[in-house]
């Protein structure tokens, strides 16, 4: 069976959840090899294999910390040449996306990204979906030279687990000069709350301009929690200050496509849009009635938000008793 | 040292943009302009001139004939000269053509730095700016909030906001950076500016002029292909309430209704 290469995303050996969306994917299209990049792979081994990953490639030198994205490029290349994979799928991050570019110019083949699902054609090669021109379009496409690499956005599909037990192999990777290489002079993780991630949650409650001061925000963020949702800002709420661009929704922000986004003091501008109309339900509470973002509502309130978001918490806390 | 900023002619992103037939860019359909985010690609390269590096600012295009336009707004902004490839047979490509056909203009008017923005609006793929570096043999500092570049160190140092992480980045020049639409607000053209763009040189170039064979760019040498491109159906029209006292409760019992609360 064609064999499929998955670069696993990883934080020191936690794999993140979009490379079990990954694997997921892989298995559509033949058997999945992660390829797993730094220390802590011993961890890693048992939920890739618990999401189908036959073979697990570890590749563990200095250069991976100290250096940006070429030592995957190396390392994918290297690994692509003895095993002459079907298809490289890599996360649509900005890491991500840099490997896939550049792994596609020296593989001399065919790039997609940001596909929002994929599946096999008749000969199992892989067809994908994208949602293009601020997601107004839906394109089909696949690769037509070379082994397909493509990278796919977070929330592509619902991680499935396929227990196997993957066969380790350790790779000795020959790296680039360092010359070409970006260092990596220093590393400031971003202390996640409790909420789930924008890219990985089933509800998003954003808040705008609207929302009027950083102090403001515990209004979204009250019901962020009463519906066990993330929190999202448009791009003029974090222009202000008000929240961390890392919440931004909107095409220079996070693309998010959840089950439901509640858009609060939010007016829908074609780049806020672009990052959340492909949500499945979606709420908009504005107080101006003629704000586009009510063309895009399945169900809207007219009317100021700092009335209805804390009468719908405690309406919501009530139900649940 | 020599700056190029690549910069991109796309169709406007407010208009409703539309596909061929062939399953490309309708480029006829809506007004073109320079990509917005390619703006910040421009104010970044003026900003280093304007520190006090001596440097010369080139910009590039790849694109049919009214790409000259997005040169003349950039050349507006300020900068000294610009290159614009066109020529029939790079119609259709795909990220590797362009990225094949900027690489060798690039290397052709010799770089130091070169500055691309952080996605083009049209296919923002993202992807151009790591493809050039992988071409040009250079590193790639890219989705810079803030941008450095030190003379003596010969060296590029910025900040990129990831999924996870801040990191720091430093890269060796010559090298390839693009920027965020956080990096600084891009100027306007002044009067003085557009009327002064009219002066500045324009150079046009066809594949011939760069060596590229017509068979290595275009469609016929894209290794990707569209199958369908359909307008996602418009959202079913939903109900929107004016709220008279009770608008969060009645917008409790819709999200009851389906079952997410
Ligand atoms: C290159 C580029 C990239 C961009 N990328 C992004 C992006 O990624 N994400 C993004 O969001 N934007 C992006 N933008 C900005 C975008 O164009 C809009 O400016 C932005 O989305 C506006 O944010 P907003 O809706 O919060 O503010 P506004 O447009 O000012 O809307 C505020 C809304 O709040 C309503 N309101 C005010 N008070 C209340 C109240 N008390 N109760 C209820 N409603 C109230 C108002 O009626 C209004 O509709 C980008 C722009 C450019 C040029
Ligand atoms: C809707 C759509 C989907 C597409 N999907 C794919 C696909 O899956 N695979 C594929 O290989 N191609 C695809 N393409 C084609 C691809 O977009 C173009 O080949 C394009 O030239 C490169 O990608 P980009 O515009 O996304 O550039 P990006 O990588 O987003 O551009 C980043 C930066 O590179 C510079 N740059 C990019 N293009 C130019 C240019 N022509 N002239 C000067 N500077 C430039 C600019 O500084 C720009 O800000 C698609 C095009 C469209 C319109």
């Amino acid at each position: 069976m064609a064999e499929i290469l998955v670069l696993v995303d990883h934080v020191d050996g936690t794999v993140r959840k979009p490379t079990l969306e990954l694997l997921t994917l892989a298995r559509r299209l033949g058997e999945p090899s992660a390829v797993y990049l730094g220390p802590g792979a011993d961890t890693a081994t048992d939920v890739l294999g618990t999401y189908g990953a036959q073979k697990v490639y570890v590749v563990d030198a200095p250069d991976v910390a100290e250096h940006l994205v070429t030592p995957a490029v190396d390392a994918l290349t290297q690994i692509a040449a003895s095993s002459g994979p079907a298809a490289v799928l890599l996360p649509s991050s900005l890491d991500g996306k840099e490997i896939a570019a550049r792994l596609a110019v020296r593989l001399e083949a065919g790039l997609i990204t940001d596909a929002v699902d994929i599946t096999a054609d008749e000969d199992g090669r892989p067809v994908t979906e994208q949602s293009v021109f601020a997601a107004t379009y839906q394109v089909t496409a696949h690769v037509t030279e070379g082994v397909p690499v493509i990278t796919v956005k977070p929330n592509a599909t619902a991680p499935e687990p396929a227990p196997a037990t993957p066969v380790v192999e350790k790779v000795d990777v020959t790296f680039d000069p360092a010359a070409t290489a970006t260092r990596v002079l220093s590393r400031t993780p971003r202390v996640g709350g409790d909420r789930p991630e924008l890219t990985e949650a089933d509800i998003v409650v954003s808040g705008g301009r609207g929302v009027n001061g950083a102090e403001n925000f515990a209004v979204i963020e009250r019901l962020a929690d009463a519906l066990g949702a993330a929190v999202g800002a448009s791009r003029a709420a974090v222009d202000a200050g008000w929240y961390p661009h890392s919440h931004q929704v909107g095409q220079t922000g996070t693309q998010v496509s959840p089950q439901l986004y509640i858009a609060a003091g939010i007016s829908g501008a074609i780049q806020h849009r672009a990052g959340m109309q492909t949500s499945k339900t979606i709420v908009a509470v504005n107080k101006d009635a003629d704000a586009p973002i009510f063309e895009l509502a399945d169900y809207g309130v007219v009317g100021d938000l700092f009335k209805v978001l804390p009468q719908l918490a405690e309406e919501i806390d009530r139900r649940r008793g | 040292m020599k700056i190029v900023v690549c910069v991109k002619h796309v169709p406007d992103a407010t208009a409703d943009r539309t596909f061929t037939e062939d399953g490309t860019t309708d480029r006829d359909a809506v007004d073109s302009v320079l990509s917005e985010l390619d703006e910040y690609a421009v104010e970044q390269a003026l900003r280093i001139t304007e520190s006090g590096v001596d440097a010369e600012v080139t910009y590039l295009t790849v694109g049919p004939d009214d790409a000259k336009d997005a040169l003349r707004k950039a050349l507006a902004m300020g900068g000294d000269r610009a290159i614009h490839v066109s020529d029939d047979d790079i119609q259709g490509s795909d990220a590797l053509g362009t990225s094949l056909v900027l690489a060798k203009a690039i290397e052709r008017h010799g770089f130091d730095l070169v500055v691309c923005g952080m996605a083009s609006t049209d296919g923002s793929m993202g992807v151009v700016p790591a493809m050039l570096a992988e071409r040009l043999g250079v590193p790639a500092v890219t989705h810079l909030d803030e941008l450095a570049i030190s003379i003596e160190d010969g060296s590029v140092t910025g900040r990129r906001e990831g999924e996870s992480a801040t990191v720091r980045v430093q890269g060796t020049l010559p090298a390839v950076v693009s920027v965020t639409d956080r990096s600084g607000d891009a100027r306007y053209p002044s009067f003085k500016g557009i009327m002064a763009a009219k002066k500045k040189p324009v150079e046009t170039l066809d594949l011939a002029d760069l060596d590229i064979e017509p068979e290595w760019t275009g469609r016929s040498a894209a290794r990707s292909a569209v199958d369908t491109a359909a307008k996602r159906p418009p959202r079913a029209k939903g109900e929107i309430v004016a709220d008279e006292g009770a608008g969060g409760v009645g917008l409790a019992a819709f999200l009851t209704a389906k079952k997410f609360a």
